[in-house]
């Protein structure tokens, strides 16, 4: 295929450009842009949120909001960035992407039902932000009972129904992209030669369609409890408070997993690519996925250490959670094993790729602490945990979502983006999030609570480091935005395969036609076969 | 506690500091060593190394249950108080808290102890689920709406230390702090002598447990329609199911506010429930009456009026 793709050629953008062939779009791809539009509006507004938390804790009085706004800007924080950003960026965006594309396929099994995911995704997000123009919610995103079903005087329902059905969502994509990679492989593409993507995305599949059906239940409780006051968690109906924990945490935790299993996927190709080499253990950092997914199961339980839940149960939940350190720890020196003896360039994607290996590993690291029954006892529901959390949810998750999206955004595209910019906002986020977030490990140790309004006097110096970190991440964030719509018009054109990377997805055109490849390939080699290939670079 | 946590934060810190300089010196050092030198270079083509994989899954097994083992450990102690405590009742609602001694002290958002005493606090929720935090003591453990939680610490230094209230409780949760003052014995002793001429939390109990007509009921002897409540307190209870269930804060409260949970043993279910008709507060003031009632019948006499610190009338919702 000519490398210099004219732009004029057919692709799966400039094939119809009505709003209803968009919006009755089939094509993975135009459905994977959908998402991107969606998921970005709902990083903006959860950035925004934060922007207002960060604000507001810059002095330690409450003077910024009423505690009641404060604590209902930080739940929609949560609610906009876990449940409408993290939970489906990288399997929405990137995975309905390149799912199909990397393992040879037409499109997805179910073309309609990756359609309708969409529709459901922005049905729940509507009534999210119908909450909150409503007047918001309180709960934190984590909706514990009885607060929420009997004190909070805010939009529960409104908003546990916005997530409700944005869950099933998650669980029609997920139950997609199982049936297709099982089905829709191209010939020769065998398990062990699937990019370690899709592997990630598989692994990432089963927790959510097992996962995400619980949740939904314990949201339909609460919604309940609150309207017609059946007694399942208020005590004073009769119910249990602890067990919506059980529930709610029962897919919270391996949701954990739905953010940061698809970015270790993606962080597998940005290394493949930019070192030109294999993965170090290819089988192991596809098992290891696999086995994250299944023991993250069995961990929900290390949230609830100081819940009153029995000690013993706390010792079992433990031992769990340090057993799934131990996948995540072999993915990390696989990763680094790669390196050695790679052809590594320092293009932005691999920029962001070098950052989720220190943020991830300082974040992974720091679970070690959290899963240490008499020390988390001290750190549970403190600053501590929020740091650890961003490290792996934004330090892992956006990080490598950025990557990827810069990564593959040649191919999604046609166009490539300013390299200069790119690696200046690269560092920028890098910067700015190490300078929001580290200061809050050391805020946690010293006691700062969660969820805080106001916060005694000696710790506003690392309270406000916390928030220039936070603006210089903010300024990080908004830089892609500019370059990368600026690119769509003014950017150079990319070619089929601008890194010179191996994968289905760069075989095909730039952007790729509707069905992805003229012809069904043929594969006849395992993935990362940089060795054989060293033509394809010129 | 604290410095049995501190030391094994500080390894930890110590751990995560050499993993996270061995893997990004790694990662720079190859970076650097192995940069793409021409365009159309290609990595080393390395499948990979079984005996490196093995060691790298092993190792750090390893390290994890070294740490599981010793945070479980310490874990063990802080979750078990020693045998001989002073006990306080906490009672946590939106958004204040109040301690209850059982000498009838009562206080709001600030806590008195001796130290080097082993301090346990029984706690509970009005409302919503609080939690108690004291950073300086390493300690912290949910309140929760109907049962009860304890928690333990023994303060080592006098001084006033933060208490948190560290779950999420709505509007004014970063407002429900408080103090804990540990005094000097002696100081001690001359702070629990000051203050409203209360009566025990004892005496409160038994004013409420006649003001209830419990006593109709639950008599001395065994001739009443209930059990009696003499020496209950950590007995074994047989139910009517032929389970037996120690007779602990928890039972006691739930056959207070739940009385057909947990039926004795050849007794009816006739008892109503007084789930609303007793604060918290009350409740833990029958429970400690019911816990003064060791062996003889109660000689606690005269219990004077229920002091205005202490809210010892039934609480009508």
């Amino acid at each position: 295929m000519d490398t210099a793709t004219a732009p004029t050629q057919t692709n799966y953008i400039n094939v119809a450009h009505t709003a209803k062939s968009w919006l009755l779009t089939r094509d993975h791809k135009r459905i994977a842009l959908l998402y991107l539009i969606s998921v970005s509006v709902f990083f903006m507004i959860g950035g925004l949120f934060a922007l207002l938390i960060r604000l507001e804790l810059l002095t330690p009085a409450g003077d910024l909001f009423e505690a009641e706004t404060y604590n209902k800007v930080f739940t929609m924080h949560g609610v906009a960035m876990v449940f409408f950003f993290l939970i489906p960026a990288i399997p929405a965006t990137l995975g309905n992407f390149l799912v199909p594309l990397m393992i040879g396929a037409k499109d997805l099994a179910f073309p309609r039902i990756n359609l309708l995911s969409w529709y459901v995704y922005v049905l729940g997000g509507l009534f999210t932000l119908a909450a909150v123009i409503g007047g918001g919610v309180d709960t934190g995103w984590t909706f514990y009972t009885p607060y929420s079903t009997a004190a909070s005087n805010t939009h529960v329902i409104l908003t546990g129904l916005g997530v409700f059905i944005s869950g099933f969502s998650s669980i029609l994509t997920g139950f997609n992209f199982i049936v297709t990679i099982h089905k829709m492989r191209a010939p020769g593409m065998t398990w062990f030669r699937l990019p370690l993507f899709v592997w990630a995305s598989y692994a990432t599949s089963l927790i959510a369609i097992l996962g995400t059906p619980v949740v939904a239940i314990a949201i339909v409780l609460v919604a309940l409890e609150r309207t017609l006051h059946i007694g399942v968690f208020d005590p004073t109906l009769g119910g249990d408070p602890v067990l919506y924990q059980h529930l709610f945490w029962f897919y919270s935790h391996p949701a954990v997993y739905v953010m940061v299993l698809p970015a270790m996927g993606v962080i597998s190709e940005l290394i493949a690519a930019f070192t030109r080499k294999e993965i170090f253990g290819y089988k192991f950092v596809a098992f290891s996925s696999l086995a994250i997914a299944v023991i993250g199961f069995f961990v929900w339980g290390h949230h609830m250490y100081v819940s009153s839940q029995s000690a013993f149960a706390g010792l079992v939940f433990s031992f769990l959670t340090y057993l799934v350190a131990v996948p995540s720890a072999v993915k990390v020196f696989n990763w680094t094993a790669t390196l050695y003896r790679g052809s590594i360039s320092y293009q932005a994607p691999m920029l962001y790729a070098f950052g989720f290996l220190g943020l991830f590993l300082i974040g992974g690291l720091t679970g070690l602490f959290l899963g240490a029954l008499g020390l988390d006892v001290h750190v549970h529901d403190t600053y501590f945990v929020v740091a650890h959390f961003h490290y792996v949810m934004v330090g892992g998750t956006i990080m490598a979502y950025l990557g990827g999206l810069h990564y593959w955004w040649p191919k999604m595209t046609g166009r490539l983006y300013n390299e200069g910019w790119a690696k200046f906002a690269a560092l920028m986020i890098f910067v700015g999030f190490n300078l929001t977030f580290f200061p809050q490990f050391l805020l946690g140790y010293m006691g700062m609570p969660r969820r805080y309004h106001m916060y005694p006097e000696e710790w506003q110096v690392l309270n406000v480091l916390s928030t220039a970190g936070a603006t210089i991440l903010g300024v990080g964030y908004f830089i892609p935005t500019i370059y990368l719509l600026w690119s769509l018009k003014k950017g150079e054109v990319a070619g089929d395969n601008p890194w010179g990377a191996t994968g289905l997805e760069w075989q095909t055109q730039s952007p790729p036609v509707t069905e992805n490849f003229p012809v069904t390939p043929v594969v006849t080699e395992p993935a990362y076969a940089y060795a054989h290939q060293e033509k394809r670079f010129a | 506690m604290a410095p049995q946590v501190d030391a094994l934060y500080f390894f930890l810190v110590a751990l995560t500091a050499f993993f996270t300089l061995l893997i990004s010196g790694l990662v720079v050092y190859f970076a650097i060593k192995y940069r793409r030198r021409s365009k159309d270079e290609a990595g080393v083509p390395i499948h990979g190394n079984l005996r490196l994989e093995i060691t790298w899954t092993v190792i750090p097994l390893i390290i994890v249950l070294f740490i599981f083992g010793w945070s479980a450990k310490l874990f063990f102690t802080m979750a078990r108080p020693p045998a001989d405590t002073l006990d306080v009742y906490v009672v946590g609602k939106q958004w204040m808290w109040k301690f209850q001694h059982p000498d009838g002290h009562a206080e709001v958002n600030e806590l008195h102890v001796p130290v080097g005493t082993s301090v346990k606090l029984t706690m509970t929720s009005q409302d919503v689920i609080h939690d108690v935090y004291i950073p300086d003591f390493r300690v912290k453990a949910d309140v929760l709406p109907g049962r009860y939680t304890h928690m333990w610490f023994k303060a080592t230094k006098p001084g006033r230390y933060r208490l948190f209230c560290a779950e999420y409780c709505g509007t004014n949760h970063s407002g429900m702090v408080g103090w804990v003052v540990v005094q000097e014995r002696a100081e001690y002793q001359k702070w629990l002598a000051g203050g409203a001429g209360t009566g025990t939390m004892a005496q409160t109990g038994e004013k409420l447990f006649k003001d209830l007509s419990c006593i109709t009921c639950h008599r001395e002897d065994t001739t009443g329609r209930g059990p009696t409540l003499i020496g209950l307190y950590g007995k074994a209870v047989t139910l009517d199911d032929g389970n037996s269930v120690e007779a602990d804060e928890a039972y006691l409260r739930e056959s207070i506010v739940n009385p057909r949970a947990k039926m004795v043993s050849g007794f009816q279910p006739i008892m109503p429930t007084f789930q609303g008709l007793v604060s918290e507060e009350g409740l833990l003031q029958l429970i400690e009456y019911i816990k003064s009632l060791r062996t003889a019948p109660s000689n606690a006499t005269g219990a004077p009026a229920a002091p205005a610190a202490a809210p010892a009338t039934p609480e009508k919702k």
